[in-house]
């Protein structure tokens, strides 16, 4: 039997350039590292309810790239792309990551670390982005709240329905 | 990695969990120093300093009260940190909430392949 309890993500902020996400997922740490890593997964759930994933590419090796493309709700593309640093399955995951809609995108790479811990058949994901500095850091969290502006009920609605 | 040189705003300053327990315990009602020091179990300078950052970046006010510094929460910047981190802790919960959806499959399939074996 499988019972969600779905946890809940949070956000704090360590240190002036950094981001630390945390969830407790209802999973081992195997089956998170494969929803984490694997294209046809990460399409379903990386644009959350902001649009479509349209691409995923992910090169799973040091120094092989990933990118992601999404269609976002308002009908323009988002795309991400980066660099496996650090890739040790399924307990830790180091990547760059660089937002393509900004001037100059390979200056302002963070350094996200993921590290996923298990206990008693539960995940605990531990998600550290790191920027340049705290202006690059509150221009992160800052873009989630223009993207979100921006997305209507209706759309919101539409994502759920074909996610069935 | 190099740590943050200072602790510039309330943002900053309820990272560190001690900081966190001060606040929690000032929740509940203005206390002297006294009272942190033996609630935390820490010792005076280690809480004064604490308080200091805390204060600097207005989360507590003081006062005196006969020989007593009396400590007291100050909410308001605690609410614009949570507000501003909202929508993109939201973004965050959309995406491992849709996850949990990809988990539950994942799981049902691996339990079918270790039933069919």
């Amino acid at each position: 039997m499988t019972t969600t309890t779905s946890g809940t993500a949070k956000v704090t902020l360590p240190a002036d350039q950094q981001i630390l996400i945390t969830r407790e997922f209802n999973a081992p740490k195997h089956l998170v590292w494969t929803a984490y890593t694997t294209p046809d997964l990460i399409k379903r759930w990386w644009s959350g309810d902001k649009g479509t994933v349209t691409s995923a590419q992910v090169d799973l090796r040091v120094g092989g790239k990933w990118r992601y493309v999404m269609e976002a709700n308002a009908g323009f593309e988002v795309a991400f792309r980066g660099e496996y640093r650090e890739i040790a399955a399924p307990d830790r995951l180091v990547s760059t990551e660089i937002f393509e809609g900004i001037p100059d995108p390979d200056e302002h790479a963070g350094l996200i670390t993921v590290t996923l811990t298990e206990k008693d058949g539960r995940t605990y994901l531990e998600m550290l982005c790191e920027y340049r500095d705290k202006t690059d850091r509150d221009a992160v969290i800052d873009s989630g709240m223009e993207t979100g502006m921006q997305e209507s009920m209706d759309a919101l609605e539409k994502v759920a329905v074909s996610l069935g | 990695m190099a740590r943050a040189a200072t602790t510039t705003d309330a943002f900053n300053a309820v990272a560190e969990p001690r900081r966190r327990q001060i606040l929690d315990l000032l929740a509940a009602g203005e206390r002297p120093v006294n009272d942190l020091v033996e609630l935390l179990g820490l010792a005076q300078p280690q809480v004064s300093k604490h308080l200091r950052v805390l204060r600097e970046v207005d989360l507590v006010h003081v006062r005196d009260e006969g020989r007593q510094r009396m400590y007291r929460l100050n909410a308001e910047p605690l609410k614009d940190i949570h507000d501003w981190l909202a929508t993109y802790e939201q973004c965050w919960n959309k995406r491992f909430d849709l996850m949990d959806d990809v988990l539950d499959e994942l799981k049902k399939a691996q339990e079918k392949d270790d039933n069919d074996d």
